[in-house]
């Protein structure tokens, strides 16, 4: 059946919900505005106010109580409005939820899930429309995964809420009214693994998030061409699935990410230096990176499309770097 | 600020559990200076901050509490622990860095954990610890159990925006949350008149509708009284509430700390009204004690206190190859 990514997700939520007493819903406007991209629309009339909660505008106190409520037992799934917001919980995500586990001595775990919208392409300016993601995934403690298709917005979730630690999930806000093909019977997906998306010789295309899409499009874009692309959706930023993009490129020989947060300090980097710790013998060429570009995202759309990675760069840069390396 | 007193009374409470009082007023006065001197004996290292002073504070409130409640605490948290009765030799080889350490040596003084006590740190991030324990009460309250969660924090911690955003969380959602607030007018070293316009934390807590209390928290039976009828309200699901613990720092911040914001003379006249020595006075005053009951209670706690620094001595060192635990959970459900 076709659903969008958004009803893909509410589903995922719906079923959490039933299947277990422990798990409730809470944040800002999830409840009677129906959350502000609308996945949990329904929600509060399905399962009440005590399980899908509005919070007053409190990142901090609402993501502790979801840090505290899952040290006491229960199964919280905290939706952050966007990753901007959650700047305002970072003490909590940081200091608290990743550390607990360690700091205790291996005796208080978090089973929390912090759900958080993330990504630019809606003229939403410089404050509603970073991609944090690649940053968070620097914290050892938390689980960070990004949910590109329509499987893994109905799958994620579920795994995540089985994980006895911290997961964040990232949902790029351009995917919300995407749509796409679920069987019946989806479920939960494994949070461990990257995919390879297209198989392809030539190169490989390592992604993740809204870019997976964009990626995709280059590499039907570049197969007319006679160039065979290789797409690899990460899935998950930490921890990074390392096997599945290094033997990707041991096959291809050429690798170029594609990444929406910035270039300096980013995921990219992080992948690029195992690439060359992992795989260096392997590479016909060096690692070539496509990411957003180092300014605050600007409102002006042309201007908000020209920092964003894109089907046309992402194809020329696979051009010269397969002719420049073959 | 004056500090609320409640002497003159007669003793409410039974010789029994007054010297209970006193005993872990004592043994939390006695490790404390301990952990001083291995501090300056190298064998407790990073911050160690000291609750001398404050011991009728942790005492009284912790004997309001059950074994199902929760507690969340600061970065001078040795006297809550050993209040809530976390063994003195964990909390010891804790601070030596020992594997036999409450919190495995991860954590050190400034991180006390206890999963049989619900004893969940050891926070220290100012204010850090307050929407852990609002959250801990709303699982109480969506699991249908009486459980409440305590937690303690300095009056410093009403600066942060994570101490009012948790409070008007707790009050609008009605949940089972005791906030302790140790007033010992000093967040550090700026003191509680030059941070805050409002330095009354009982008017805090009526910003937010929540029931509060001002106690004089050098009186260990008045802390108790406060915090008994405080938690019954809490246990009862009138919501949260604010007790306000006034008190005082006898020794420095940490051990890093020349003291350059306070003046000798106050330090001096705040001693006078030590909570362990005052409370000794009034139980010889009513002869519920003599210099030998005295003298058999600092034998007592001195022993302990030797076999907990003994039991860290012969701690050991947790292998360098086990770094890594700990950092996600071996286990899934």
């Amino acid at each position: 059946m076709e659903v969008t990514y958004r009803e893909a997700m509410r589903e995922a939520i719906r079923e959490a919900l039933q299947k277990d007493d422990r798990v409730f819903l809470m944040g800002e406007d999830v409840g009677r505005y129906g959350g502000c991209f609308a996945v949990s629309k329904g929600l509060l009339e399905e399962f009440g106010p005590e399980r899908i909660r509005d919070t007053p505008l409190s990142e901090a106190a609402f993501v502790g109580a979801g840090i505290g409520a899952a040290l006491g037992g229960m199964r919280p799934i905290v939706e952050i409005m966007t990753v901007n917001f959650s700047l305002l919980a970072l003490d909590q995500i940081v200091n608290n939820a990743a550390t607990y586990l360690h700091m205790s001595g291996g005796q208080f775990h978090v089973p929390l899930v912090i759900r958080m919208a993330t990504g630019g392409g809606k003229q939403l300016a410089a404050q509603h429309s970073h991609s944090l993601e690649g940053w968070y995934a620097h914290i050892p403690g938390i689980k960070i995964v990004t949910p590109a298709t329509i499987e893994d917005a109905r799958g994620m979730l579920a795994t995540a809420l089985a994980d006895p630690d911290p997961v964040l999930i990232f949902e790029n806000s351009t995917l919300y009214n995407r749509k796409g093909q679920l069987a019946p019977e989806a479920g939960a997906v494994d949070i461990e693994r990257a995919r390879v998306h297209r198989a392809g010789r030539d190169v490989s295309l390592l992604t993740y998030g809204a870019s997976l899409f964009k990626s995709l499009d280059a590499a039907a874009a570049l197969a007319e061409e006679g160039i065979e692309a290789e797409v690899i959706d990460l899935r998950t930023l930490r921890p990074l699935d390392d096997e599945t993009f290094i033997g990707s490129v041991t096959r291809t020989h050429r690798a170029v990410i594609v990444d929406e947060g910035w270039r300096s300090g980013s995921i990219s980097a992080e992948i690029s230096a195992r690439l060359m710790e992992k795989a260096f013998y392997e590479l016909d060429g060096p690692v070539e990176r496509i990411c957003s570009a180092e300014v605050p995202m600007p409102y002006a759309s042309h201007l908000e499309q020209a920092a964003l990675p894109n089907v046309e760069r992402i194809v020329s840069t696979v051009r010269n770097v397969v002719r420049t390396h073959g | 600020m004056k500090p609320v007193s409640s002497r003159g009374t007669r003793l409410p409470v039974g010789r029994e559990h007054a010297l209970h009082l006193l005993r872990t007023m004592l043994l939390i006065r006695r490790f404390e200076e301990k952990s001083a001197e291995l501090y300056s004996a190298m064998k407790i290292r990073g911050f160690l901050h000291l609750y001398i002073g404050e011991e009728a504070v942790a005492v009284g409130v912790t004997e309001a509490l059950e074994p199902q409640d929760a507690v969340v605490a600061t970065y001078r948290e040795h006297g809550h622990a050993l209040a809530r009765g976390i063994a003195a030799g964990p909390i010891m080889a804790e601070m030596y860095g020992k594997q036999e350490g409450c919190s495995r040596g991860r954590g050190g003084s400034m991180h006390i954990f206890d999963a049989k006590t619900r004893f969940y740190g050891g926070n220290a991030i100012v204010g850090g610890g307050l929407p852990l324990a609002v959250g801990l009460a709303l699982a109480e309250k969506m699991r249908g159990t009486n459980a409440v969660a305590c937690c303690f924090f300095g009056e410093g911690a009403v600066a942060e925006g994570e101490f009012h955003e948790s409070m008007n969380l707790a009050q609008l959602w009605n949940l089972p949350v005791l906030f302790a607030c140790e007033n010992n007018l000093y967040a550090m070293g700026t003191a509680l008149a030059l941070s805050e316009t409002v330095t009354d934390m009982t008017r805090k807590a009526a910003g937010y509708d929540v029931r509060a209390e001002a106690v004089d928290g050098m009186d260990v039976l008045a802390v108790e009284a406060a915090a008994k009828k405080a938690v019954a309200m809490v246990r009862a699901g009138n919501g949260p509430f604010l007790l306000e613990l006034r008190t005082y720092r006898f020794r420095a911040h940490s051990m890093f700390d020349p003291e350059l914001y306070r003046k000798k003379e106050e330090v001096e006249e705040w001693k006078k009204r030590d909570p362990i020595v005052t409370f000794a006075g009034r139980l010889e005053d009513e002869e519920l004690l003599d210099d030998k009951g005295l003298q058999g209670i600092e034998t007592s706690v001195g022993a302990e206190v030797t076999e907990a620094v003994a039991f860290a001595e012969a701690g050991t060192w947790e292998p360098s190859d086990q770094l890594e635990r700990f950092v996600y959970s071996d286990r899934r459900e």
